[in-house]
């Protein structure tokens, strides 16, 4: 393990050079005194590498070992949420057998306290589980129908209904928040006076500052009763309103990434556009715009796996109940507002419990893939277009 | 042609125009009408009473001390993770290295995972596995204390989803400590170490404590994580321990406004709970914004 010469060879700042240079000019004074006959010696290869200091070696292990934490969570999250959701994953065999062995384990030593009241309570969950699993507890089938009753005599846990709702309250979302965000960031980008600038940024931030309980607050309140009145319609709480709440909280992601996309278009491809005669608001649409569109892209993108994941506001507002209905105005139920309202209810371990951590890791999986593509999106294009391959 | 041309101009400048005018008539009126709202029920005895006859009337002090535990928790756990990550970014990686930019990618992906999955993590990862393993080693599984949600795992769930907020605002200001100053510290002699410690760290404290606020300000709105790892529906005294529950603003809204017993005649305190929750956020982000100025200032200055 050469680590000194390891550390020298991976410092690549110029900050080196003068750490370098540092470390020499303390070095010489102290140089044998043979060498010190010789005058202005030259410096051989050797004095420039850097001498191994354990603290500073120290220093920096320790500060990655804790930069690595965030990597980690992800890991982390990713096994924890997984294992959780593991056993449905399995059909319905084997995922008897290993509800037989993991009970013990769980309730005896991790959940409930006394022994004897834990062996009770496996015995009645591998009982029940035994049941649930006759009536084809989580097998593919339950999973894939349509109708979701988790507590009942024969629970029902048809996801399709809760992945309907989310989609549903997104879509609605992302309907209303892009339009509004894009143009608003156009405005911003091409034609707002500076007063106006500073008159809309900082209610952007305003508005991402609000805590999702809050918005979840005023659309339970205000708009719930608003559109009723406005539109007339059955329910008050329902997909719409859910929708339309979570657009607040899905404006200012949209809106700030694809300002700074629009913002980063280069000057020469606006001015190059008044040069040949356009008017600033055709400049605006037909280049500035579309020269960001990746960035833009992009920004709904982030809008969706925000609003796909968000769970405060629609847990007010949509009415949680799992409909499999496309009418958008009829209460939904969403899958991150399925995990909120039940998992404080259920038995660790239990069928539902894995049901619910299932929902967490597909919730999970799809705001991931959307994050990662989007970000590798932005990168990519935007990139490549701005310097013109 | 002309004209026409000049009104479809004027439209669609009006229509961009129009988009950022809703936004802001927006903001201030979702403001306006929870001011209005909790401005009758708001008053001292609001902020520094208890609950009283079935949460129906009373104050909201209980919740107000545990969102300041939580989040005094969090912030002592998050921030120096946060600001090492941020000096490892900025200092130590080299940025083609694959392990700077493996931590790049997790710390974007953390800031896009959704809260409710930190709220399953918390309850998977905190309280059964670690508070589980507490609880058999301290006492063999026969006495649970640690395996059940309580103030530490809710405050550790929520240090994790506010660690990119710290990371990316004190690498900002990282950012714009003069190379020079690095420079001539490292040309006197002073280490790597050194220089950071007594350079950069003392340039960028301003950003470190943006990045507190920021968090401070997530981790206090944020219900969802908070959900079932710590957070109770009513506790008449205040959390003792770290393994105690806790009452929480946001969760306060939440269940006043959806779950308590009588909805409609506790509409005053739900509106007055939320103007605190806002006005809390509110003056941790206006701090924010006024200390990222400063710094932004000096970057140009």
């Amino acid at each position: 393990m050469n680590a000194a010469s390891d550390v020298a060879l991976r410092l690549d700042r110029n900050a080196t050079v003068f750490q370098q240079a540092a470390v020499e000019s303390a070095a010489i004074p102290t140089a044998p005194a043979g060498s010190e006959q010789s005058g202005r010696r030259r410096l051989a290869p050797g004095d420039l590498r850097k001498r191994f200091r354990p603290d500073e070696f120290f220093a920096e292990k320790i500060i990655t070992a804790v930069a690595v934490v965030s990597l980690a969570t992800i890991a982390l999250i990713f096994v924890f949420v997984f294992r959780e959701a593991f056993p449905i994953l399995f059909p319905p065999e084997v995922q008897s057998l290993a509800m037989d062995e993991e009970p013990i384990e769980t309730y005896g030593e991790e959940v409930v306290g006394n022994q004897t009241s834990g062996m009770a309570q496996g015995q009645e969950r591998s009982m029940r589980s035994e049941t649930a699993g006759a009536e084809g507890g989580v097998t593919a089938q339950n999973l894939l129908s349509t109708s979701w009753q988790p507590v009942s005599a024969r629970p029902q846990y048809g996801l399709l209904p809760l992945v309907l709702g989310s989609l549903k309250t997104t879509i609605i979302a992302i309907l209303i928040a892009a339009p509004v965000a894009i143009l608003a960031a156009l405005f911003t980008s091409s034609f707002a006076p500076k007063w106006a600038k500073e008159t809309l940024k900082p209610a952007i931030e305003i508005l991402a500052g609000f805590p999702s309980v809050v918005i979840g607050f005023f659309a339970l309140m205000v708009l719930a009763t608003m559109f009723q009145n406005l539109f007339g319609y059955q329910y008050r709480l329902n997909a719409f309103v859910g929708g339309v709440a979570m657009s607040l909280a899905v404006i200012p992601i949209v809106y700030t990434v694809a300002e700074d996309a629009l913002t980063a278009v280069p000057s020469y491809m606006k001015e190059a556009s008044l040069a040949l005669g356009a008017t600033e608001w055709q400049t605006a649409f037909f280049v500035t715009l579309p020269a960001a569109t990746p960035g833009v892209f992009a920004a709904v993108v982030l809008g969706f796996g925000r609003a796909f994941g968000e769970t405060m506001i629609v847990l007010m507002a949509t009415g949680n109940a799992a409909l499999f209905s496309l009418n958008p105005v009829e209460p939904v139920r969403t899958m991150s507002a399925t995990i909120g309202a039940e998992m404080a209810e259920v038995v660790f371990g239990d069928t539902h419990y894995t049901v619910l951590f299932f929902l967490g890791a597909l919730l999970f999986l799809f705001t991931f893939v959307l994050n990662a593509g989007a970000e590798l999106f932005i990168r990519q294009r935007l990139l490549k277009r701005f310097r013109g391959d | 042609m002309t004209f026409k041309r000049r009104i479809i101009g004027a439209s669609v400048v009006g229509g961009t125009g129009l988009a950022a005018v809703g936004i802001v008539v927006l903001v201030l009126y979702i403001m306006a009408t929870i001011v209005i709202g909790g401005w009758d029920v708001m008053s001292w005895e609001f902020i520094t009473d208890s609950p009283t006859e079935g949460m129906t009337a009373g104050g909201i002090f209980p919740a107000i001390a545990g969102t300041a535990l939580l989040v005094l928790i969090m912030s002592i756990a998050g921030v120096p993770v946060g600001t090492i990550t941020a000096i490892y970014l900025s200092e130590y990686a080299s940025p083609r290295s694959w392990l700077a930019r493996l931590i790049r990618f997790a710390v974007n992906t953390l800031a896009g995972v959704p809260a409710i999955v930190f709220g399953l993590f918390g309850l998977g990862f905190f309280v059964q596995f670690v508070g589980g393993g507490i609880d058999n080693i301290v006492s063999g599984g026969t006495v649970m204390k640690w395996a059940q949600p309580n103030l530490l795992w809710a405050s550790m769930t929520m240090a994790l989803l506010t660690l990119p907020v710290v990371i990316v605002s004190v690498e900002e200001a990282i950012r714009t400590v003069p190379r020079e100053l690095r420079a001539a510290s490292l040309a006197l002699g002073a280490t790597k170490w050194q220089t950071i410690w007594h350079v950069v760290l003392p340039n960028s404290t301003t950003g470190i404590l943006t990045g507190g606020v920021l968090a401070v300000s997530r981790g206090a709105g944020e219900v969802a994580p908070i959900l079932f790892t710590g957070a109770a529906y009513f506790l008449p005294q205040l959390p003792g321990a770290l393994s105690d529950q806790f009452m929480e603003l946001g969760y306060h809204v939440y269940i006043m406004a959806t779950q308590s017993t009588n909805v409609d005649a506790t509409q005053g305190i739900q509106y007055a709970t939320t103007l605190v929750l806002l006005l809390l956020t509110f003056c941790l982000n206006f701090s924010a914004i006024f200390l990222r100025a400063r710094i932004r200032a000096r970057k140009i200055g």
